[in-house]
């Protein structure tokens, strides 16, 4: 009431402004007024820009046909495939190298974490000049130096090829390797492998009720390795070994036959895998200091050995610490395999935002397609990490 | 029995002496010296022997031919390839020191090169005055160091009356790199302040934009935006507009870092218990005025790490415009292993660019180690 005779001497803006509530909202509306008329302004100047040079907004480029070669394909593709073949091939490739990248970096990121926390003096501090020199020099160079690496200082094929008579080839060209030849049998094999992974898993939720029921502790790691190991192996056999491998053989200059990995794809793959180990080494480091010693003395003093109390004390702690910078990594790792275009691996960004783009004409198109995909698998990657991070974080009370 | 309590002696081992007859005992375990050191931090366990061993194999197979290599065998003078080889058998400085101009200052005019020399010699008197607390007269250093990039960008680009006008394609080489770093790094900070603050405010439309915004940028690779803005972005200018490249990587690069650490000063925003907030609010402050006064001193503080970890990203990024065409340090080396006078001296010039670029990172985060220690006034949670 008293507030009401206070107000009452009439209506003035500068009295909406010092209230807070009308004063948030005016706020607001501006904000969306600015950005509703900058967005109006740069589409009327995208439009107005289109018009001049003749180009329409149109997305029909993706259904004709991409006219040039991709040298590593996951799917089958021939230079008259489309742009959105293309794209999907660039894709799938950009998705391979994040793949490999991830699990490598993960890897090597957590044995070089561990050696750094080594009493080991000099294990220790090679590994922290390892990462210090990793991790301070631009990734881009890291994927050229090895690049050239691997182009000029490898042997040809042809040099290769008639040095040795080994089933692995390490060229210029690439590495290539044998590749397995499946038989039909082999799909016996397959069935074993799935049927040792269900056993696994309900072996696990056994060995739990009976732990709860009677305090006994099955051995389930073993158990479960011998089984995913040894039913295919056994089936493999009984069935004929249905499985044989086809070695890369020197054919004129280059070699048939086998898998090969591309120098790009390798130098890519390497370069990305140690550069991101060297950031999640500390990540790891980190985590495992951020431990209290007191926690393991706690669990040597309940009488659980070594192993169990860090399988079961340790680790479990240091990973909540871990595993949120551990995502942002897994980002960071799949958002630098763009840099492939600099070596001419044909990832997302060099097929449908490099080759199309330059046929094609079409940047504003070709560029919105590469944005959002990128958009796309970093929010995967990262809701795929949340809903990981929910799972292991502390249930309180 | 009686023995013993009769004839107090040492015992040892079951053991019973008469006085003065005790043997002498083995002397104190070493615990300081180098073959101690050795035991313990070397040959503690089975494990750690293998380790070492591995350790010492890989050190010894690496380090003496790359040490080989880099300088023993190394050529310093030359006119041209043959010659280092000629000489040496190692890698071939020459070739570095012969180019050395164009890593630094790219195509700049020859005659106008003390323009950058003096912009160098400008932005180490801006960092003395910003690095160093102990400066005298820091207050108007930190001025000067604000102006820093506008007197910069004035004495490089020049406006064709007091300096002549260099146009930016010339620009190139670690002048490139700083340029593009200092401005990234001079503008994003405020930037992603006021981003971080409007991702934490009350009001949901500009809570809406900024996340918008920070998540938008994050979620796409940087290449990709310098593509946007070496291809679309005069499709939104006015028609007509011509926009210098530079000046759009500079935009680009900016943006693109100041999400970066508004997501950092957001982690610095969120460890503010609630209570400096409300504290801020129950002094009668404005809004601007507690978050400069109360809030943000300790945001920032928190944040210092995260920032500083977000500049040597930054700065390690600008090499990746060599993608659009931008001839940094990279670029310029990669364009150099086409001269036939030195025909592909690719090992040289990466080592060589990968120093440099560990110098300036590795310094960088030293320092915020340092920053770290000496603003850890306590008040840790």
């Amino acid at each position: 009431m008293a507030e009401q005779a206070v107000a009452s001497p009439g209506f003035s803006p500068l009295r909406l402004w010092n209230d807070k509530e009308a004063r948030s909202i005016i706020i607001q509306i501006l904000t969306m007024a600015l950005l509703v008329a900058f967005l109006a302004y740069i589409v009327t100047n995208a439009i107005a820009n289109l018009e001049a040079i003749g180009k329409t907004f149109s997305y029909d480029f993706l259904s004709e046909p991409a006219s040039y070669d991709i040298n590593q394909t996951l799917i089958p593709y021939t230079s008259r495939s489309t742009h959105l073949e293309a794209a999907i091939v660039g894709l799938l490739n950009t998705l391979l190298v994040a793949v490999c990248g991830i699990i490598l970096a993960t890897i090597l990121g957590f044995i070089l974490g561990v050696l750094r926390l080594s009493s080991n003096w000099l294990v220790n501090k090679m590994a922290y000049c390892f990462i210090e020199f990793t991790r301070n020099v631009p990734v881009l160079l890291h994927i050229l130096l090895l690049h050239g690496i691997i182009v000029t200082s490898l042997p040809t094929p042809k040099q290769a090829g008639t040095e040795s008579s080994d089933i692995f080839f390490f060229t210029n060209r690439g590495v290539f390797a044998p590749s397995p030849q499946l038989e039909p049998a082999f799909w016996a094999v397959a069935i074993a492998f799935v049927a040792a992974i269900v056993f696994a898993i309900g072996f696990n939720k056994y060995a739990h009720k009976v732990q709860d029921e009677t305090g006994k502790h099955l051995p389930v790691f073993w158990v479960s390795i011998g089984a995913i190991v040894g039913l295919p192996l056994i089936v493999y056999f009984i069935a004929g070994m249905p499985l044989h491998w086809e070695t890369p053989a020197l054919k004129g200059f280059n070699f048939k036959g086998g898998m090969v990995l591309r120098p790009e794809f390798v130098a890519l793959w390497l370069a990305l895998s140690y550069y991101t180990a060297s950031f999640i080494a500390e990540i790891v480091r980190a985590g495992i200091v951020s431990v209290s010693y007191g926690q393991s003395e706690a669990a040597f003093a309940l009488g659980l050995r070594p192993n169990r109390t860090l399988s079961l004390i340790v680790v479990p702690q240091a990973l909540r610490v871990i595993v949120p910078p551990l995502a942002s990594q897994y980002m960071n790792l799949t958002k630098n395999s763009s840099l492939a275009i600099a070596i001419g691996y044909m990832d997302l960004v060099a097929t449908i935002g490099g080759i199309s783009l330059m046929q094609t004409g079409k940047e504003m198109e070709t560029m919105i397609i590469v944005l959002l995909t990128y958009l796309v698998l970093s929010l995967s990657i990262s809701a795929a990490m949340n809903w990981y991070n929910q799972r292991i974080k502390l249930v309180e009370r | 029995m009686t023995d013993t309590t009769a004839t107090p002696s040492a015992t040892s081992g079951g053991q019973t002496y008469e006085p003065g007859t005790h043997p002498d005992l083995p002397s104190p375990v070493r615990t300081e010296g180098p073959i101690f050191w050795i035991q313990k931090n070397l040959l503690s366990s089975p494990l750690n022997v293998v380790l070492t061993v591995l350790g010492g194999l890989l050190i010894f197979f690496t380090i003496p031919p790359f040490l080989d290599w880099a300088i023993f065998d190394a050529a310093f003078t030359g006119e041209s390839r043959k010659d280092c080889e000629a000489v040496a058998s190692g890698a071939c400085w020459a070739f570095i020191d012969e180019r050395l101009h164009l890593f630094v200052y790219g195509f700049y005019p020859v005659d106008e090169r003390w323009r950058v020399n003096l912009s160098f010699l400008l932005l180490a008197i801006a960092l003395y005055f910003v690095l160093y607390d102990g400066a005298p007269y820091r207050k108007y250093g930190l001025w000067y160091a604000v102006a820093f990039p506008f007197i910069a960008g004035w004495l490089l680009v020049g406006d064709g009356a007091i300096v002549k006008s260099v146009t930016t394609d010339q620009f190139g080489g670690i002048m490139l790199t700083l340029v593009i770093g200092v401005t990234g790094i001079a503008f994003s900070l405020p930037l992603g302040i006021l981003l971080a603050l409007g991702r934490y405010s009350n009001l949901p439309a500009v809570k809406l934009l900024c996340v918008c915004f920070i998540e938008a940028i994050r979620g796409v690779p940087l290449i990709t935006l310098l593509f946007v803005a070496s291809t679309m972005l005069n499709y939104f200018l006015p028609p007509g507009t011509q926009f210098d490249l530079v000046l759009r990587v500079l935009i680009m690069v900016t943006l693109f870092s100041s999400a970066y650490i508004a997501e950092v000063i957001r982690g610095g925003l969120q460890a503010i218990p609630k209570g400096q907030f409300e504290a801020g609010d129950s002094l009668g402050l404005k809004y601007w005025s507690s978050m400069r006064l109360v809030v943000l001193p300790q945001a920032l503080k928190i944040s210092i790490p995260g920032i500083v970890n977000t500049f040597i990203g930054l700065f390690k990024d600008t090499t990746l415009v060599i993608v659009i065409g931008l001839l940094d340090p990279l670029g310029i080396g990669r364009a150099s292993l086409a001269d036939i006078k030195w025909g592909g001296l690719a090992e040289e010039m990466y080592v060589f660019i990968a120093i440099f670029f560990f110098i300036c990172c590795f310094s960088m985060s030293r320092y915020s180690l340092y920053l770290e220690k000496k603003l850890h006034t306590g008040h840790k949670r």
